[in-house]
């Protein structure tokens, strides 16, 4: 599905990817983990084609992203923090997406159910709280039906009723047989949906595996207690 | 692109800010016209009105948008749309909700007043086809300065800087050299200068309706074919023109080249 | 009672022996008499020479005694480029509706369609003349007149191209209702006095619309002057009366609406200066009263060089000039009182029309431009308005006292025709 080959990325004099090399395959949930400024969302950036990177090459399905817009028909996105044109309404930006996407077949009715946004649909975007954004920004990304989902701090505000809703979605999904691309602060979270982490440190991939297998490399009993003695051994 | 563009219009269209331009604007004309009535002084105090703060109005729109669109252009960017798309269809949808405010708020008095059967109409169209011409060159030069900014505080600087040097500083440098230079032929040099500055450039294409007069009087056999035939016309029009394209073109590539 | 009678039988017989004697001579190209010369060689004193119409070959048609010379239907005398065509040397000759082209041109002397050799009485009218050199000449002629002539010449060059009405050295004669266009000066006087010129159109000439040097006590009124090479030129001379005359689109680097040069004890009223490059421009003249007049979307409106002392400028409108008043030195005699200038920013607090702040009608950018003339091109720039604001609070480069204490707040209603 993703391949991505020794790819680095400085912003400036800041080395924020030194050789990423990574693959992901087709099915399942993987979670993108790393302290802050380690280069998840950068990372993220660049399959979605938003940042360019210095060197190195990525693949989706096979074809390189270099002047290509149009595999990101492929993928939904769920940007870190939702901010949208504030005059325009609920109804208004879900049909402008569906106009930029080309897309007939969306299950938008179904998503604006679940989260329960139809007394929002008529109000404008500004006068919404950060959560009732958020699940706008949930509705947006969920709709179509692409192979690939990537999701940045999908939970953020979020309600727990929709944290599960949330979850079951994402299940869901992956059910489909989709692959879904997550990062998130919050490890009971990962722990809970991920098939696959993904650890960067300073740049790098420090480790791929099942969370099992990061048990089993760190020693410990637990995944907080996992990534904890990664950070204190790299920074030690 | 015409889709980012008829979003991005709509979406300004709506916002609290085109309507403030717009009624300043259609007050102005209100004021200007039925407490003077005088159209030739109205038209006057356009001219002035319209070189200084339609590009000023430009710039802070133009760096306003950009920046407070940021989240909204990463949304963009994620979705199938080509990355020149969003940005120029952006940057058209500003300068021409921008333009429409401008034309509209001040035409909207003028017809009322009957400009239709006055001869300041062609004049009055001139000023309202070089405003709409310098919101264009200046909502660009503020992509330009926004897109290679990162810092709010940094892009608002520049783009003050640069309304505030082309506004007044620009001429004030000019003069300072015409003075300077006085024994020499300076009226190659002069034109040019005036090229170099859409402000300017604005400036003299409405002297040429409003101060012919005035022009024809200087001796310079440059001048005179510039000032006196329709050639000045021509191309300062075609100059205003390559002003727009010009910045457009760099948001194109900026824009192309641009990490998120 | 009986001085009346005498009169009476006086005016019947005078009358009455004009009747009698009087005879009516005409010329066409059936007749016996088939040219205009034959026929004024056959008239006597105070006959008519009635022309019918037709085309007439002639030159030096030499008019000797005082007769009528009638043109029935516009008859044409064709010059054929060689010579002047009609030469009067008598007293009380009348010459009427004739087209007369072709006039000669010649390097030395100073061929006309019409002219007046020293003659009193004369009455040139209704005359058509193309194609022509000079066009009504009047040399050393008094107590004439000149009326609804149309003078359209083809100029190209200043010197090989004559004026269409000429005065030299002439005393009390009238200039009335013609038309000149397209030739060098539409009218030209020299040492001419008590002239008087009114409702004329010059425009389109190559020189000056209405020209002239060392010519007292005239009155020009009513003229319209447009789109001449340099406008109107007056100059030395003195007690000039000009009302009611419309100097309009005189655009070019030395073109004014009108050149006031050495000209004393002047006036004028209600003319109208519009689109001029410089509306008046002034030099070495004194003591004359500009009132009522407007000044419309000039570059310049009033340009003063060199010393001219106690004028007086009132209840003019100033409108959308480019410059309203320009200086080259920052001394001033000159009075400027109760104008109404469009460029005024003022106030009017007390509501008695006059705004409460004078009014400074040179701006340092005029001085500027006199200096520097290229930098004509920062007209109306923001940082000249900055710059002119600053010489306004405190004047260095300007004349100090140049100010129009009592600016109107509304534009002048003046009496036009």
């Amino acid at each position: 599905m993703i391949d991505v080959k020794n790819l680095y990325k400085k912003f400036g004099k800041n080395e924020v990817l030194k050789g990423i090399d990574l693959t992901i395959d087709r099915g399942g949930i993987f979670s993108v983990l790393g302290p802050n400024g380690s280069g998840k969302t950068t990372l993220i950036k660049c399959v979605l084609g938003m940042v360019l990177p210095d060197s190195g090459q990525i693949f989706i399905d096979g074809k390189p992203l270099k002047n290509n817009f149009k595999y990101r028909n492929e993928i939904d996105y769920l940007p870190q923090i939702a901010n949208f044109p504030g005059n325009l309404k609920v109804s208004e930006l879900i049909a402008m997406i569906k106009d930029l996407r080309d897309s007939k077949a969306t299950k938008d009715e179904e998503l604006i159910a679940l989260f329960k946004l139809q007394p929002f649909l008529n109000k404008k975007l500004a006068n919404l709280s950060g959560g009732t954004k958020q699940k706008v920004n949930l509705v947006l990304t969920f709709m179509f039906d692409s192979p690939l989902i990537i999701l940045d701090e999908p939970t953020s505000g979020l309600d727990p009723i929709s944290h599960l809703r949330l979850k079951n979605l994402i299940n869901s999904e992956k059910e489909k047989g989709k692959t879904i691309l997550v990062t998130s602060h919050i490890l009971s979270f990962v722990e809970e949906i991920a098939d696959e982490i993904v650890f960067l440190l300073e740049g790098k991939i420090y480790f791929k595996g099942s969370i099992p297998d990061l048990k089993a490399k760190t020693e410990q009993p637990d995944f907080e207690h996992a990534i904890a003695s990664i950070l204190s051994s790299s920074y030690a | 692109m015409l889709k980012i563009l008829k979003y991005s219009f709509y979406d300004l269209m709506r916002s609290r800010w085109s309507y403030v331009y717009f009624l300043f604007y259609l007050l102005l004309g209100v004021v200007l016209l039925f407490l003077n009535n005088d159209l030739s002084k109205a038209v006057i105090t356009l001219m002035n009105v319209i070189i200084i703060l339609v590009p000023l109005i430009g710039t802070i729109f133009g760096v306003m948008y950009y920046y407070n669109s940021r989240e909204f252009t990463e949304l963009l960017l994620a979705q199938p749309v080509k990355r020149s798309s969003i940005f120029l269809g952006q940057y058209f949808g500003v300068a021409t909700s921008l333009s429409m405010s401008l034309v509209i708020g001040l035409g909207m008095p003028f017809v009322f007043y009957g400009i239709f059967n006055s001869n300041a109409i062609w004049d009055f169209s001139l000023l309202l086809v070089t405003g709409a011409f310098l919101t264009f060159i200046f909502t660009a030069l503020a992509f330009v300065i926004a897109l290679s900014n990162e810092n709010k505080i940094k892009g608002f600087g520049y783009a003050i800087l640069l309304w505030l040097f082309m506004a007044v500083i620009y001429d004030g440098i000019f003069l300072m050299s015409l003075l300077y230079f006085e024994d020499y032929p300076l009226d190659k040099f002069s034109l040019v200068a005036t090229m170099l500055n859409p402000v300017d450039l604005s400036r003299v294409l409405i002297l040429l309706k409003l101060d012919i007069s005035a022009l024809l009087g200087y001796t310079g056999a440059v001048f005179q074919k510039f000032f006196g035939t329709s050639f000045g016309l021509v191309l300062s029009s075609a100059l205003l023109a390559l002003w727009v394209l010009v910045p457009t073109f760099f948001i194109w590539r900026i824009a192309k080249r641009k990490d998120f | 009672m009986i001085k009346i009678f005498q009169i009476l039988i006086f005016l019947f017989i005078g009358f009455g022996s004009i009747q009698i004697w009087a005879k009516t001579i005409t010329v066409c190209s059936s007749c016996s008499v088939k040219t205009i010369q034959q026929g004024i060689n056959q008239a006597e004193e105070g006959d008519t020479v009635r022309v019918k119409k037709g085309i007439y070959k002639e030159v030096d048609i030499t008019i000797d005694k005082g007769i009528i010379l009638l043109g029935e239907n516009l008859p044409t005398i064709d010059g054929e480029d060689r010579g002047e065509i009609i030469k009067i040397v008598a007293d009380n000759v009348t010459v009427d509706g004739f087209k007369i082209i072709n006039v000669g041109t010649s390097y030395t002397s100073d061929y006309a369609a019409v002219r007046v050799i020293k003659r009193n009485g004369f009455l040139i009218q209704n005359l058509e003349l193309e194609k022509l050199f000079f066009g009504i000449y009047l040399e050393k002629s008094n107590n004439g007149k000149v009326l609804n002539n149309k003078i359209n010449g083809d100029a190209v060059n200043e010197y090989n191209s004559g004026n269409g009405i000429q005065l030299w050295y002439c005393k009390d004669v009238e200039v009335r209702g013609n038309n000149v266009q397209n030739v060098r000066d539409g009218i030209y006087l020299e040492f001419s006095d008590n002239i008087i010129i009114s409702r004329n159109i010059s425009r389109n000439n190559l020189r000056y619309g209405l020209h002239f040097m060392f010519s007292n006590h005239d009155v020009y009124e009513y003229n319209i002057f447009e789109n001449n090479g340099a406008g109107v030129a007056v100059m030395f001379s003195k007690f000039i009366e000009m009302n009611h005359n419309i100097f309009k689109k005189n655009w070019g680097t030395a073109a004014f609406g009108l050149l006031l040069k050495e000209i004393n004890d002047a006036k004028m009223t209600n003319n109208v200066f519009q689109e001029n490059t410089i509306g008046i421009n002034i030099e070495g003249s004194n003591r004359i009263e500009y009132k009522n007049n407007d000044f419309i979307s000039n570059g310049w409106a009033i340009k003063v060089r060199g010393a001219c002392y106690t004028n007086i400028l009132t209840e003019n409108n100033f409108l959308y000039n480019s410059f309203d008043i320009s200086y080259n030195s920052n001394l001033n005699d000159n009075k400027f009182d109760n104008n109404y200038w469009s460029n005024y920013t003022g106030y009017d607090l007390n509501k008695n029309g006059i705004g409460d702040v004078p009014y400074r009608p040179v701006k340092l950018f005029s001085y500027i431009v006199n200096r520097t003339p290229e930098t004509i091109i920062l007209l109306r720039s923001l940082f000249i308005d900055i710059i002119d604001f600053s010489e306004k609070v405190s004047p260095v480069f300007t004349p100090d006292d140049l100010v129009d204490e009592s600016p109107k707040m509304k534009p002048i209603k003046h009496d036009r025709r």
